[in-house]
């Protein structure tokens, strides 16, 4: 992981104690909330459905487990509303009513406290901490080299990557020092404070993509040119929201030491010509689609202009990537046994034998690793009776002692909301299980349909048309027959609460969309969604399969959904490859089958 | 960067300044006998006019006044000298004290930045290898 010098712990001080200034100021009535407002997404809070919500930067998703346990001393001290204000959300909550299964069983909205969630762009979030403590919250993070800078706002913001960054099997290049090195880059730049829209940056270094990174603004794999050289391929105008954008390739091969020479002219020209008009059409996506070509012209303009008048100020001296690439050495680990060794094949088959569910969570929530000695573990955070992707702090704590001892005290936030132990020894694979599964960490779901993304949704989020954390549960409780989720095999279901896509529904081969009609929650389900991985194709947005459902008819039309792919199937294929081949029809007739009564209304 | 209070704006009119609207190409304009470019902020969330000053001051390396006008609150400032703005007139209701408290203390100023900029040309990774 990379270690902060003096200067980035420094820094990270000094932005805490601005952010205090400016609460400061903003309690006292000196500042007011309009000029506050982007002062604070720019430290990651928001202002929520009924509290505030901070946003904790996870820079390409690694944390260490000191981290990990100040985040679980946020939740446990901080992530906590007082009583009345809890009582009053949870009252309205339940007048928004139970999701009522045809099952007869119901969910209905369970708010909960002292906990932190994952998200989809591997931050980590709090629902409840009040912002009068919000100053004191930023020390402690600083404490540990964490902050939420550039978090929200219209700004650049954390810069994802793969979760098997610089462990990949199929790694052509680790990721994570470019990661880093951007990431200083676009840390407070002052030119590029005030963008038209927000700003995301999805960086890949393997032949797969696991970053989706076609789905954002820019999206960066690192490659090799025919000389062998390694560069960048740069997409830019991917998205997601109201206008579905796949990005367009405007570099096939940058030079890896000008990255950021060329992310400016891309950032400066987004600057300038982005519109701000309207807040629908500002992201580069519009930009990029609406210019072509032109767009093209002008960031290479731009691009030589930095590069030949400028003096290329931000070229990457091969001194700063040997720095930054220096933090991130593999932990040297010595297995007992070497994984060729016949001894421990047969251990972990004969131990899977004895133990179906070992077996199963080997074969799922256990990769290979570049290491052939070690494995890419995921701890599975997609269970009954939490919502997808949260943790609370006694989870947090025994995470971090997991890292500590099976992972050389390191972890990463997944973009799937789950967490990944990137240094496990293959000889500790049983005893990690056991510990993980006593934690309730190891459900042998990973990739399965109840490995679901779910943003917080309406439950927490005031822009949410409807809940999803609801409907995440439905889902979950329908499908918790191992057998049966083994079958059914790797199945991508996002849902989100509304049309801003924290849940990434377009990607899913399954999607599900909140929508808001008559004041009521409605549900549009899509299929076919792809987030650019080998399972799911090209980048796609799912195809609606038909007007909007309720949430009680939502697990119905899951299950026709299935139930038509295992009809349709053929030698083994996958959801997505089944649906690739027969189409949407076969699925639209199905789904509209699963309604509970004639729905007339088209949307 | 110099901070003036709003009341004492002036020299728009003159020969030898350059208005420019926000959302006006810096290189379309002539700069011949210009001494003084007022640049515009129409809302302090619209950051056009950063890129302007960058380009006026790096690219066409113009060597006179940059003057931030308009929605100028003090929580920009830094970002606005950074970005090669030499003056500022603060927005009406802006305490001159307090804006100077602020600039001074800006993460990135006092405590060093990490990119450079319009007027600090190096990133710090070139500065702090130099050292």
């Amino acid at each position: 992981m990379y270690q902060y010098t003096e200067f980035d712990r420094e820094f990270v001080k000094a932005r805490a104690n601005q952010y205090r200034d400016q609460l400061t100021r903003w309690q006292a009535g000196q500042l007011p909330e309009d000029e506050f407002r982007p002062l604070r997404l720019q430290n990651g809070w928001y202002v929520q459905r009924y509290a505030p919500m901070l946003r904790v930067a996870v820079p390409y998703g690694e944390l260490s487990s000191a981290q990990v346990r100040v985040l679980a001393k946020i939740a446990r001290e901080y992530d906590q509303p007082n009583a009345a204000l809890f009582n009053e959300a949870q009252a309205k909550q339940d007048k928004l009513g139970p999701v009522n299964l045809k099952s007869g069983l119901s969910v209905s909205s369970k708010l909960t406290t002292g906990y932190a969630h994952f998200t989809t762009r591997q931050n980590v979030q709090y629902n409840w901490i009040p912002l009068d403590k919000s100053a004191e919250v930023m020390d402690l993070l600083a404490s540990v080299s964490m902050h939420g800078i550039q978090t929200s706002g219209n700004c650049i913001r954390n810069i994802t990557s793969d979760e098997r960054a610089g462990i990949a099997v199929d790694e052509i290049a680790d990721p994570r020092p470019f990661g880093e090195i951007l990431r200083q880059w676009s840390t407070l730049h002052p030119e590029f404070a005030f963008l038209p829209r927000k700003f995301k940056i999805a960086i890949s270094g393997a032949r797969e993509d696991r970053a989706a990174t076609a789905w954002h603004d820019v999206g960066l794999h690192l490659i090799r040119n025919a000389e062998g050289e390694l560069g960048f391929k740069v997409l830019v105008g991917g998205g997601m929201g109201r206008t579905p954008v796949i990005g367009t390739v405007i570099r096939e091969f940058l030079p890896w030491n000008q990255i950021m020479n060329y992310l400016e002219a891309v950032v400066r020209v987004y600057n300038r010509y982005g519109r701000r008009d309207n807040i629908y059409k500002a992201r580069i996506k519009i930009l990029v689609k609406a210019e072509g070509q032109r767009y093209i012209d002008d960031v290479e303009a731009e691009y030589k202009q930095i590069i030949e008048h400028d003096g290329a100020p931000h070229t990457i001296t091969q001194a700063e990537l040997d720095r930054v690439t220096a933090s991130f050495v593999p932990p040297t680990l010595n297995c007992d046994r070497k994984s060729a060794d016949v001894k421990i094949a047969n251990i972990l088959r004969a131990a899977a034998e004895d133990d179906v569910e070992f077996g199963r969570w080997l074969q799922r929530n256990v990769a290979p690793h570049q290491n052939p000695d070690l494995r890419a573990v995921t701890l599975s955070f997609k269970r009954l009776g939490q919502a997808p992707g949260d943790a609370t702090a006694d989870q947090l704590d025994i995470a971090a002692d997991l890292a500590d001892q099976f992972s050389a005290g390191e972890v990463r936030v997944t973009h799937d909301q789950n967490l990944l132990l990137p240094w496990v020894r293959c000889d500790e694979l049983p005893e990690l299980w056991r510990a993980a599964r006593k934690a309730g960490f190891a459900k042998p779901n990973i990739h399965l349909l109840t490995d679901m993304i779910a943003c917080p949704g309406g439950d927490f989020c005031s822009l949410a048309n409807a809940r999803s954390i609801p409907i995440a549960e439905a889902i979950t409780e329908r499908y918790q027959d191992m057998d049966e989720l083994h079958d059914l095999g790797e199945i991508d279901l996002h849902i989100s609460g509304c049309i801003n896509s924290c849940g990434h529904h377009h990607s899913g081969h399954i999607g599900i969309l909140g929508v808001d009609k008559d004041g009521l929650e409605w549900y549009q389900v899509s299929l076919g969604g792809s987030d650019g991985s080998t399972l799911s194709g090209a980048s796609v947005p799912g195809k609606v399969v038909g007007p909007s459902f309720t949430g009680a008819e939502v697990p119905e039309v899951i299950e026709a959904v299935l139930d038509t792919y295992r009809q349709l199937r053929e030698d083994g294929e996958t959801f997505i490859a089944t649906f690739r081949r027969v189409g949407i029809e076969p699925y639209k007739a199905a789904a509209k089958a699963a309604r509970f009564a004639p729905n007339t209304v088209a949307h | 960067m110099k901070l003036l209070p709003f009341s004492e704006q002036s020299g728009a009119e003159q020969a030898g300044t350059l208005v420019l609207a926000n959302d006006a190409d810096p290189f379309e304009v002539s700069l011949d006998g210009i001494a003084r470019v007022d640049l515009h902020f129409p809302k302090f969330t619209d950051g056009r006019a950063y890129s302007q000053a960058f380009l006026l001051r790096r690219r066409r390396e113009f060597k006179g006044e940059i003057r931030a006008t308009g929605d100028v609150l003090v929580d920009q400032l830094a970002q606005m000298e950074r970005s090669g703005f030499d003056t500022a007139v603060l927005r009406a209701d802006q305490d001159m004290a307090v804006a100077q408290r602020v600039l001074a203390s800006y993460p990135g100023y006092g405590v060093g930045k990490y990119q450079g900029d319009a007027v600090d040309v190096q990133p710090h990774f070139k500065e702090a290898a130099a050292a």
